[in-house]
């Protein structure tokens, strides 16, 4: 119990209350009027789908294109339970029917094509992406191309507390031994084998994960968003995702917040200059690719204890 | 007794015998040499027995808790998972991590917590923390290593990125070593300290150790017997003094004499 409360930990837990109390009494005060609300939702949900797709490609090196799939899961899952049983029971159980789902979609396809290297992963896991999409558009249940329309289901606090579930999972994940597991398959994967490491396992293990919360992001948008429609789940949706991981650093989960964030403010201030807002996101990126080729914060993280020994070591400096 | 049983091990690539009909015996506690001239077949070996390839023909039997277990064809992980661990000839430490991160990822077999417990954060996951992080700085301090735990392995000098590979490799707790060219670009003082480490460890953990090198001062000094290699074939195998004298050994190191 000692060891879970260290002030490292403390410091983190501080934060994610602090930021909550911030965000809603700047909510309650008007300050965060209902366009930045929409504003705050799209940059928490875009939050966990970044950091579960840098599970997948920053932490274990495994390139997936597929994730706007498993985000489409999650979403129609809660979308056509809530159409059935209109109430937060339903909600929470078209949540957890969607994860089931997706994990095991992301388990059949992940055994075939995490043999796949680089581009022929990104090519292979696009495919199925798009496959779910199809399917998805071809079906009744889900009311084809018109999409679903739905009730809003859910509030800031919800919100607020699923995101801080969702990086408590992946984080722990990746400060372990499986997490450690996984990045010796980024980093050599036939070292890693010669280690002792079940390679296949890892790659399986950090698909499901990622897919499973991309999921429940879906589920977050179809709970916020009123209209669910297959056209949003495209291919370009993985490529945004994509681009908050490479934006934030591969394998760096501070980054992939960071960019998250970013990128929502950034899309929101240029809504009022929408003429020029692709060309000047364009440049946004290509400026940051130059500068800093491995995103804003490389593989690093962000940490508290970084912050403690960098200050130490400026004392030290100064006696 | 023997820890490693080969018998009429045999590799294609194709048309290309790589290893043919190969028969070695490792007893315990011994240190093995393997030589010949580039392109033998050595590491091919190496990576017959690691688990790397599949055989063509042959068997290679490990003893496990006294029973010799066929191991030919199984996935390097589950070789490894029974004792046999390795280095590899062209450095593979995994470069973006601390030392310290080297050597704890290699001891993932004998971490006893799964991923829930991960998650969870549950006592247990401290619990075992705690004892891999304390053996992985014991590990780093026998091969003198545990000043730069904090260090990248990328940024270490060469020669301590050796090092590592073999701390890496002793932390999956093996039986049997394999070295493939530990002394590879080190200087001669370096290649002095190296073989001196090589021989603690062999007494430290007992260990059964078998190396790939053409650094001849180490293979002759430290070696109990030797095993030559030339075109996939074992031409010779005998305690140093006479593989020195091996005339086949000569010719397939000098080329035959006019």
């Amino acid at each position: 119990m000692k060891k879970m409360f260290n002030k490292y930990n403390l410091c983190w837990i501080l934060s994610m209350i602090g930021s909550y109390v911030l965000l809603s009494v700047l909510m309650s005060a008007g300050i965060i009027d209902s366009v930045y609300q929409t504003v705050v939702t799209t940059i928490i949900i875009n939050i966990i789908l970044a950091t579960s797709l840098n599970l997948i490609i920053g932490i274990t090196g495994q390139f997936s294109l597929g994730h706007a799939g498993f985000m489409c899961i999650g979403a129609y899952s809660a979308g056509v339970m809530v159409k059935q049983m209109p109430s937060m029971t339903g909600f929470m159980l078209g949540i957890l029917i969607g994860v089931i789902i997706s994990a095991i979609v992301a388990m059949i396809v992940a055994i075939p094509t995490l043999r796949l290297k680089g581009d022929y992963l990104a090519i292979a896991t696009l495919g199925f992406g798009e496959i779910i999409r199809i399917v998805v558009l071809n079906m009744k249940i889900t009311n084809g191309a018109a999409g679903l329309v739905l009730p809003k289901m859910l509030n800031f606090p919800f919100m607020y507390g699923v995101l801080m579930l969702c990086l408590i999972v992946i984080i722990n994940f990746v400060r372990s031994a499986p997490g450690r597991a996984c990045i010796s398959v980024r980093e050599d994967e036939i070292a890693s084998e010669a280690m002792g490491i079940n390679t296949t396992k890892y790659k399986v293990y950090a698909f499901i994960i990622g897919a499973v919360i991309a999921s429940i992001a879906g589920a977050m948008y179809a709970g916020n968003f009123y209209v669910i429609k297959p056209e949003m789940f495209t291919f370009n949706k993985s490529i945004d995702i994509l681009v908050m991981v490479v934006f934030g650093g591969m394998g760096s989960m501070t980054g992939s917040v960071i960019a998250a964030i970013v990128i929502g403010l950034l899309n929101s201030f240029l809504q009022n200059f929408s003429s020029v807002r692709m060309i000047v996101y364009g440049i946004a990126l290509v400026c940051i690719m130059i500068f800093r080729p491995s995103g804003l914060l490389g593989t690093k993280e962000f940490t508290f204890s970084g912050i403690g020994n960098f200050i130490k070591k400026r004392k030290e400096v100064k006696k | 007794m023997n820890v490693l049983k080969v018998s009429g091990l045999t590799k294609n690539f194709g048309g290309l015998c790589a290893v043919s009909n190969v028969n070695m015996e490792l007893n315990e506690r011994e240190l093995i040499g393997l030589i010949g001239p580039n392109g033998a077949g050595k590491t091919t070996l190496f990576n017959l027995l690691t688990g790397v390839y599949e055989p063509s023909s042959g068997k290679i039997e490990l003893n496990v808790d006294g029973k010799m277990k066929s191991i030919g064809g199984l996935k390097p992980y589950v070789v490894t998972a029974m004792g046999l661990a390795r280095t590899f000839q062209n450095i593979r430490l995994f470069k973006s991590q601390s030392v310290l991160d080297n050597v704890k990822i290699a001891m993932h077999k004998n971490i006893k917590y799964g991923t829930a417990a991960a998650i969870l954060r549950l006592p247990k996951f401290y619990a075992e923390e705690e004892r891999v992080q304390h053996e992985a700085e014991e590990l780093l301090k026998v091969v003198h290593l545990y000043d730069k735990k904090d260090e990248l392995a990328k940024n270490l000098p060469y020669g301590e990125q050796r090092r590592l590979e073999i701390a890496r490799a002793l932390a999956t707790s093996p039986k049997i070593l394999f070295l493939d060219e530990p002394a590879a670009g080190m200087n001669p003082q370096e290649t002095a300290e190296l073989t001196e480490l090589i021989h603690k460890i062999k007494e430290d953990f007992n260990l059964t150790v078998i190396l790939i090198e053409h650094d001849m001062s180490l293979v002759m000094t430290i070696c109990e017997r030797i095993y030559v290699l030339d075109y996939g074939k074992l031409i010779a195998h005998g305690n140093p003094e006479e593989i020195k004298n091996n005339p086949r050994v000569i010719e397939a190191y000098l080329g035959e004499e006019i």
